[in-house]
C-alpha cells in the first residue's frame, strides 16, 4: 500500500461523516491509517444509513419469527409463504432526503431501489405502494414536492411495468422542510428458488451488470441520508441519483432469467454505498473475501478515481457471483438483455476486500471490519419536558360544518388526482384498486390472493410514541381485515429525527417498543424494514413516523369487501371496541388544538379479537361493504362509504361530536349488508341505519352526496 | 390458431396480452422477440403496451425500426390481423400502418382510469363480436394518448368507417380528436387503440369486455377472412 501517496487526515474523515473515535477505531482495525479508497468505503459502510448504528440494538427487540416466514431481516427483503410453493417478498424503504433535495428523481429512484431489493432475492416485482408526507399544501414548496414526487413515482413504476396499487399521504407542518417518501414493493417467487446474497466458491468470478458507473450519487448514504438537512441542500443535488426505468426493466428480466436458468451462485443489488456495500455484504454473508479491479468497471466518465468507482450510487446495477463454467452463459444472457455484464473480480479465501486498479492494490480491508465492526451506540432517551411541536394552524372556523371541513381537508380528501397518475393494473393481478377497498387485493398464481396496506399517522405518534405506533399497526391490520385478509408479515420504515438528541431517542425507543408489542399481540412477524434518521431541518424534527406495511392472506378474493355501500335497503352497522376520543383527532387538528400529552391506552387483545370477527364476517361473504373507521371518525367513514358506492344512508348516532368525529384507530368498522346476514355473521355489530337515497343523514342533519363529493375533491385543484 | 405478442425491451403489458390471447377458446400465444425477424408462423400479431426501448425519444419512434417490425409490416401488408395496444398503437402510427399520431394528453400527466368506449364500427375483425353502439368498459393508462390527425384525414377516417372505437360522451381522458379511442387501416386488418383490452378479460380484475376484441381476431383468422 506504500505506493498510494495520499493519506487523508482525520479532518477529512470527519467531513465524510465519521466521528474522531470512529476514525481511531478504523486505524486500529487496519493497523494503519486508511487511504482515500479505504476511508471512502468505511465512511459509507459505517454511516447510519448502512450500519444502523443508532437503531440496531432496538431493532433486535422486534419479533421476527413466524410459521409462514420464509426469509427474515438481514436479507435484501423479507418473504412469507403464501402456499402452493409460492412466497411473497416485501419491504419498505425511505428515500426522504434525496426527495427533499430533488423530488422527481429522489422519489423515482426510491421506487427503483426497492424494486431491486425484491428481484435481488429472485422474486418478480408485482406491486408498489407508497407512503408520503409533506407540509401543508398551502405552502408552495409542499405543493411542488408533492407534484414532483408523485410524478417521479409514476414515471418509474409505470415505465418499469410494476403496478402502484396503494399508498397514503398526510400533510402536516413538521414535514415542510423534510418530506417523507417511503416506497414498499412486493414480489412473487417460488419459495425454493429464492436466493440469498452470500458469495461462495473461491475463484468464482464476480460480475457487475446493468448500467455503467458514473459520478451520480457519490456519498448519498453518508452526506445526504445520515445528516440533517440544511439551507445549502441545493449544493447536494449531485448526491442525488438519476433513475432510468428502462434500464431497470431490462435488469429485472435479465436477473430473473439468470436465476431461472440456475446460472448464479448469488445475487445482490447495488444500492446505498454502491459497489462497496454490495460486494462487502456478499463477502461477509459468505465468509469469504472478494477482489475487485476498478479498472474493469465500465464508466460513464473516463477519469473517475478508484474511490469514486467504489462508492458511486449510479442506479440500475446488480452484482452476481457464478461458477467459472457458467460465466460465459451469464454474460450471454446479459448481452441478450443489453445490460452489459463485465467480470470485475473474484471470490477469494482472504476474508478481505481488496481493491485493485489494474495491477495496483489501492485498498485492502478485512471484511468484518467494514461490515460488522462499526460501533453500535446506546441511545440516551429522555422524554421532552416541553412540547416539541407547535399546535397546528386552525383552518376550521366556529360556524363551519365539521364533516364537510374534514372530508375536504388535505389529509382526508380524495386521493384520486394522485393515484390516477399510477398504473395500478399492469400484471393483471389487481382485484381491488385504490379507493375501492381499505386494502389493495392482488390475485397470485394458483388462485391464492393477498391484501396489502401501508399506514402510519405521525401526529398521533408525536402525541404518544408508544401508543401511536401500536395504533399504526392496528390500523394497518384493520385495513387487511376489511378485505378478509389475515396478516402474514409486517415491514416497517422508521422515519425519525436526530437520534443523538435525547427526546428523539425517546420517541424512537418508545415507538419500537410499541411496534414490538403490537406485532407480538397480533402474532405478526417483522420480516424486515428500514430506518431513516436525521429527518429534521432548521424548523425542528418531523413528527416521528413509523410507517408499517402489512401483507395478509385472503381465502377468496371474490369476497374481498369494498368500502362503498352498494345496495338500497342494506343495514348499516358499527363494530368496535373501546371509546373514540377527539384528542389528537383530525377535527382537533383543523381546530388548531395542540397535540395532547399522551393517548388513551389500547386493549390490543380485544382489538385483535374484533379484527378476527370482522375478517370472519368478510370471509363468510355476509358483508357487502366493510370500512375501517380512521381519521375523521365515524361520520367521515360513513361519508366515504356513501361516496365510494354512490349511494346515501340514513343513520342514528347518539352522543354528539365525540361519537361522530372521535377517533380510535384500528378499533372500529362501518359495515353494510342484508340485516339478517350481517347480524348473524357479526353479532357484535350495532345496526345504526340503512343504505339508500341521495344523501347521508345522521339524525337530524343531512348532507347531499353532491355536496360531499364536491368537498371530497379538494386535492384536484393541486393537479389542474 | 396462434397469436404472437411482440416483446420489445421496455414492454410492460406483453405478458398480460399473452394471457389475454390464451383466454380465447382454442387459441395459443407466443412471444415474438424484437430482434427476431421470424414471426414463428403466427396467425395474428399483438403489439403490446409499455415503453419500447424506453421511449425516451418519441413514443414508438425507435420500435418502429426494430427487426420484428419489418416482418410485422410485411405480415400486415399480406392481410394478417395486427392489433396495437397503447404503445403498440403508437408504434403502428410511427410505422405508417395507421393514420394519425398520438400526442401528450391534454392534462400532460399519466392517467390510469376505467373508461367506457362506444363501438363505432363492427365491420372489422376486432369488433366482429360487437354491435355498433355497444359500450365496453376498458381501462386506459398512458401519458401520450391524444389521437390527432388533420381534419380532412379525420373526415376521411370517419367516412370510411375506420374509426372503430370512441370514448363515451364525457369520458375522453386525453383530449383525443373527436373522442377517437381506436382506428383501423383501410383494409381493416390493422387496428390500434389506446385503451387496454388485455386488462379487461376477467370479471375478478375489472371487466371482460376487452376479451371480445381478441375473440374477434381469432374468429377472423378461423373464417379465413382477410388473412
Amino acid at each position: 500500500m506504500s505506493d498510494v501517496a495520499t493519506v487523508p487526515t482525520v479532518e477529512q474523515a470527519v467531513a465524510l461523516g465519521l466521528t474522531r473515535d470512529e476514525y481511531a477505531l478504523v486505524c486500529d482495525k487496519l493497523g494503519r491509517e486508511p487511504n482515500e479508497v479505504e476511508l471512502a468505503m468505511f465512511s459509507l459502510l459505517w454511516s447510519e444509513h448502512c450500519a444502523y448504528k443508532h437503531s440496531k440494538k432496538l431493532l433486535r427487540t422486534l419479533p421476527t419469527e413466524g410459521e409462514r416466514l420464509v426469509m427474515g431481516p438481514g436479507e435484501n427483503a423479507g418473504a412469507v409463504d403464501v402456499g402452493g410453493g409460492w412466497a411473497v417478498a416485501f419491504k419498505v424503504e425511505s428515500h426522504n432526503h434525496p426527495s427533499a433535495v430533488e423530488p422527481f428523481q429522489g422519489a423515482a429512484t426510491g421506487v427503483g431501489g426497492i424494486l431491486r431489493d425484491i428481484f435481488a432475492i429472485g422474486a418478480r416485482p408485482i406491486a408498489v405502494l407508497d407512503s408520503l408526507r409533506f407540509g401543508e399544501p398551502t405552502s408552495e414548496r409542499s405543493r411542488y414536492l408533492l407534484d414532483r414526487a408523485v410524478a417521479g413515482i409514476g414515471h418509474y413504476g409505470n415505465s418499469v411495468g410494476v403496478p402502484t396499487i396503494g399508498g397514503e399521504v398526510y400533510f402536516e407542518a413538521p414535514y415542510e422542510q423534510n418530506c417523507l417518501i417511503n416506497a414498499m414493493a412486493l414480489g412473487l417467487g417460488r419459495t425454493s428458488d429464492l436466493v440469498r446474497s452470500a458469495a461462495a466458491g473461491v475463484g468464482n468470478p464476480v460480475i457487475l451488470f446493468g448500467a455503467s458507473t458514473g459520478r451520480d450519487g457519490i456519498g448519498g448514504a453518508s452526506v445526504l441520508a445520515s445528516a440533517e438537512l440544511d439551507d445549502a441542500d441545493d449544493a447536494k443535488r449531485p448526491s442525488v441519483q438519476v433513475g432510468d426505468p428502462f434500464a431497470e426493466s431490462k435488469l429485472i428480466e435479465c436477473s430473473l432469467e439468470l436465476l431461472a436458468a440456475g446460472l448464479l451462485v448469488s445475487l445482490q443489488d447495488l444500492g446505498a454505498a454502491g459497489l462497496t456495500s454490495s460486494a462487502s455484504e456478499m463477502a461477509s454473508a459468505g465468509e469469504v473475501g472478494i477482489d475487485i479491479d476498478v479498472a474493469r468497471v465500465p464508466l460513464r466518465e473516463g477519469d473517475m478515481e478508484p474511490f469514486e468507482i467504489m462508492v458511486s450510487e449510479s442506479q440500475e446495477r446488480m452484482l452476481c457471483v457464478c461458477t467459472v463454467d457458467n460465466a460465459a452463459a451469464v454474460l450471454a444472457v446479459c448481452e441478450k438483455w443489453e445490460v452489459g455484464g463485465t467480470v470485475i473480480g473474484q471470490v477469494t479465501d482472504t476474508r478481505r476486500m481488496r481493491i485493485f486498479n489494474g495491477d495496483q492494490l489501492v485498498g485492502d480491508i478485512p471484511v468484518t471490519a467494514l461490515v460488522d465492526d462499526c460501533p453500535l451506540y446506546d441511545l440516551a432517551p429522555q422524554p421532552p419536558s416541553t412540547p416539541l411541536y407547535a399546535a397546528p394552524v386552525a383552518t376550521l372556523a366556529a360556524g363551519d360544518d365539521p364533516l364537510l371541513g374534514l372530508i375536504g381537508s388535505p389529509n382526508l380528501s380524495s386521493r384520486r388526482p394522485l393515484f390516477e397518475q399510477y398504473d395500478c393494473i399492469v400484471g393483471s393481478r389487481t382485484v381491488r384498486r385504490p379507493q375501492e377497498a381499505d386494502a389493495a387485493v392482488l390475485v397470485l398464481e394458483g388462485g391464492a390472493s393477498i391484501g396489502v396496506s401501508i399506514d402510519g399517522n405521525g401526529r398521533r405518534v408525536a402525541a404518544d410514541p408508544y401508543t401511536g405506533t401500536v395504533e399504526a399497526v392496528l390500523e394497518c391490520a384493520a385495513n387487511l381485515a376489511c378485505v378478509g385478509a389475515q396478516p402474514l408479515g409486517l415491514t416497517n420504515c422508521l422515519n425519525f429525527g436526530n437520534p443523538e438528541k435525547p427526546h428523539i431517542a425517546w420517541q424512537l425507543t418508545e415507538s419500537v417498543r410499541g411496534l414490538g408489542d403490537a406485532c407480538r399481540a397480533l402474532g405478526v412477524p417483522v420480516v424486515g424494514g428500514n430506518v431513516s434518521l436525521y429527518n429534521e431541518g432548521g424548523e425542528g424534527p418531523i413528527y416521528p413516523t413509523p410507517v408499517v406495511g402489512m401483507v395478509g392472506e385472503l381465502l377468496d378474493p371474490r369476497r374481498a369487501a369494498g368500502l362503498g355501500f352498494a345496495r338500497d335497503g342494506d343495514a348499516v352497522a358499527v363494530a368496535r371496541v373501546g371509546e373514540p376520543s377527539l384528542d389528537c383527532s383530525e377535527l382537533a387538528k383543523l381546530r388548531g388544538e395542540p397535540l395532547p400529552d399522551g393517548l388513551a391506552a389500547v386493549d390490543v387483545a380485544a382489538v385483535a379479537a374484533l379484527h378476527d370477527a370482522v375478517r370472519g364476517a368478510v370471509r363468510s361473504g355476509a358483508l357487502v361493504s366493510c370500512h375501517d373507521v380512521a381519521e375523521g371518525g365515524l361520520a367521515v367513514a360513513l361519508a366515504e362509504s356513501c361516496l365510494a358506492g354512490g349511494v346515501g344512508a340514513t343513520v342514528e348516532v347518539s352522543g354528539g361530536e365525540v361519537e361522530l368525529y372521535g377517533e380510535a384507530p384500528g378499533r372500529a368498522f362501518v359495515v353494510s349488508g342484508a340485516r339478517e346476514d350481517l347480524e348473524r355473521a357479526l353479532p357484535s355489530a350495532t345496526v345504526i341505519g340503512t343504505v339508500g337515497g341521495e344523501a347521508l343523514k345522521i339524525g337530524a342533519t343531512s348532507w347531499s352526496l353532491a355536496d360531499l363529493r364536491h368537498a371530497h375533491r379538494a386535492l384536484e385543484s393541486l393537479f389542474p | 390458431m396462434r397469436f404472437g405478442v411482440v416483446r420489445f425491451p421496455g414492454s410492460c403489458d406483453e405478458l398480460d396480452a399473452l394471457s389475454a390471447c390464451e383466454r380465447v377458446d382454442g387459441a395459443q400465444a407466443v412471444l415474438l422477440w424484437h430482434g427476431d425477424r421470424d414471426l414463428a408462423g403466427v396467425d395474428a400479431v399483438v403489439i403490446p403496451g409499455g415503453f419500447s426501448y424506453g421511449d425516451y425519444l418519441r413514443a414508438g419512434a425507435i420500435a418502429r425500426f426494430s427487426p420484428v417490425m419489418e416482418s410485422v409490416i410485411e405480415f400486415a401488408a399480406a392481410g394478417g390481423p395486427v392489433l396495437g395496444i397503447c404503445n403498440g398503437f403508437q408504434v403502428l402510427c410511427e410505422a405508417g400502418l395507421l393514420a394519425g399520431a398520438l400526442l401528450p394528453n391534454v392534462g400532460l400527466r399519466f392517467l390510469c382510469r376505467q373508461v367506457r368506449l362506444e363501438v363505432v364500427s363492427a365491420d372489422v375483425p376486432f369488433t366482429s363480436t360487437c354491435a355498433v353502439g355497444d359500450v365496453l368498459s376498458i381501462p386506459v393508462k398512458h401519458t401520450t394518448g391524444r389521437y390527432w390527425a388533420p381534419d380532412d384525414e379525420l373526415d376521411a377516417l370517419e367516412g370510411a368507417g375506420r374509426v372503430v372505437l370512441r370514448y363515451a360522451h364525457g369520458e375522453n381522458p386525453n383530449g383525443s380528436a373527436r373522442d377517437i379511442a381506436g382506428v383501423c387501416n383501410a383494409a381493416g386488418n390493422v387496428m390500434g387503440l389506446m385503451p387496454h383490452p388485455e386488462h379487461a378479460v376477467d370479471e375478478l380484475t375489472g371487466s371482460t369486455d376487452g376479451l371480445r376484441l381478441f375473440i374477434g381476431m381469432a374468429s377472423a383468422v378461423r373464417a379465413g377472412a382477410g388473412v
